[in-house]
């Protein structure tokens, strides 16, 4: 079953300033987020395959809609995360259903390659409950100046037997990084981790 | 401010003093702290990236709590410490988030397994906020432990018990 999408909204939060200086590239973090039904409200369901292929359909979508909002070639995107905010007649395992089985494939084929795993938070909320996307680099997790957040909210959503679905892609890191560690330039990108 | 890496040294005993509360705080053998996460959260006159200070001491003081046998000057480099494929502790990166904020700011904390990055039944996040900090000029920093799978987890994937590869992620 596809997702019943209420609402799709896409930002994009680009830093050219911080502390009196230039920041050169600006930096650049794309966020798609859609409010769908939650086929499984309201009641327990023990089998959760609908929302997984939900998770599916909109990892492709979102993350596509991500990369063109930042109008970049998939295989720029630098970092990326996922994130999903379950209405109060839902259940937390919902939010993992979308996220984790089948979301990172298509996110993945969205952004090209994606050796690393795809950092992710949830919780469950109600209208304009924020959550923070966490982000980290696609190829190579331990890419210091890669870690980071972006807040997602939508402020008439999560409804009660909604779910709110958000996923970020950046094509650059923090703004300003400087605390060392693992440089993008230095990875293989081959084991997800460096 | 250009160079903030001595913060990252001041941070250290900070990180240590912590992580001992926090897992005094479990109140349960260490053997049961099965996932964890850290986060900041920069007072409104503060760079986003005083908050990534908190990576290296916040992440080494956890995992050494809970066993891990790294090299921390290595840890700070952000070099590779040495995968032995045996059965160890603490050997997955420690998820993170950050953002600058209002006092009162909340911030979701990921959480994943102690050992093994994609356990799927230990993906989660806990919403942690300090009312009244930070104010301008303050860092929240945040260790978050817990001692497992989310209630009811049933969507498959790789499972704690079935941990084979011992390379921080499966």
């Amino acid at each position: 079953m596809a997702a019943r999408i209420r609402k799709l909204i896409v930002q994009v939060d680009e830093t050219l300033r911080e502390m009196n200086h230039a920041v050169e590239p600006p930096t650049r973090r794309a966020l798609a987020m859609a409010v769908i039904e939650n086929p499984c409200a309201g009641r327990y369901v023990e089998n959760l395959d609908e929302l997984v292929a939900i998770g599916e359909e909109l990892g492709g979508l979102l993350g596509r809609r991500c990369v063109e909002a930042l109008g970049i070639a998939p295989a720029q995107a630098q970092s990326y995360g996922k994130a999903a905010i379950v209405g109060e007649a839902g259940e937390l395992e919902h939010a993992a259903a979308i996220l984790h089985p089948k979301m990172g494939a298509t996110l993945r084929a969205a952004v090209e390659k994606g050796a690393a795993l795809v950092p992710s938070a949830k919780k469950r909320g109600g209208l304009g409950t924020a959550i923070d996307v966490p982000l980290g680099h696609k190829d190579a997790a331990f890419v210091r100046s890669h870690f980071d957040a972006i807040e997602a909210r939508v402020s008439d959503a999560p409804r009660a037997n909604e779910i709110v679905v958000a996923i970020a892609v950046t094509d650059s890191g923090r703004p300003l990084a400087r605390v060392g560690g693992l440089k993008a330039s230095e990875i293989k990108g081959e084991d997800g981790l460096r | 401010m250009a160079d903030i890496l001595p913060m990252m040294e001041a941070l250290n005993p900070v990180g240590l003093d912590m992580a001992h509360r926090l897992r005094a705080s479990m109140d349960v053998p260490v053997e049961r702290i099965e996932a964890y996460g850290k986060g900041a959260i920069v007072g409104s006159a503060g760079e986003l990236e005083h908050g990534a200070l908190w990576h290296v001491p916040g992440g080494y003081a956890m995992r050494e709590l809970l066993g891990w046998k790294g090299d921390r000057a290595a840890y700070a480099r952000g070099e590779g410490e040495k995968k032995t494929g045996q059965p160890g502790n603490a050997l997955a990166i420690v998820p993170s988030t950050k953002k600058v904020g209002a006092p009162g700011t909340t911030l979701d904390v990921p959480l994943t397994h102690i050992n093994a990055s994609y356990v799927r039944s230990h993906f989660d996040a806990v919403e942690v906020r300090v009312p009244g900090a930070p104010a301008s000029d303050e860092l929240v920093f945040i260790l978050a432990m817990s001692t497992g799978a989310r209630v009811h987890a049933r969507v498959g994937g790789l499972k704690a018990a079935d941990i084979a590869q011992w390379d921080g992620l499966r």
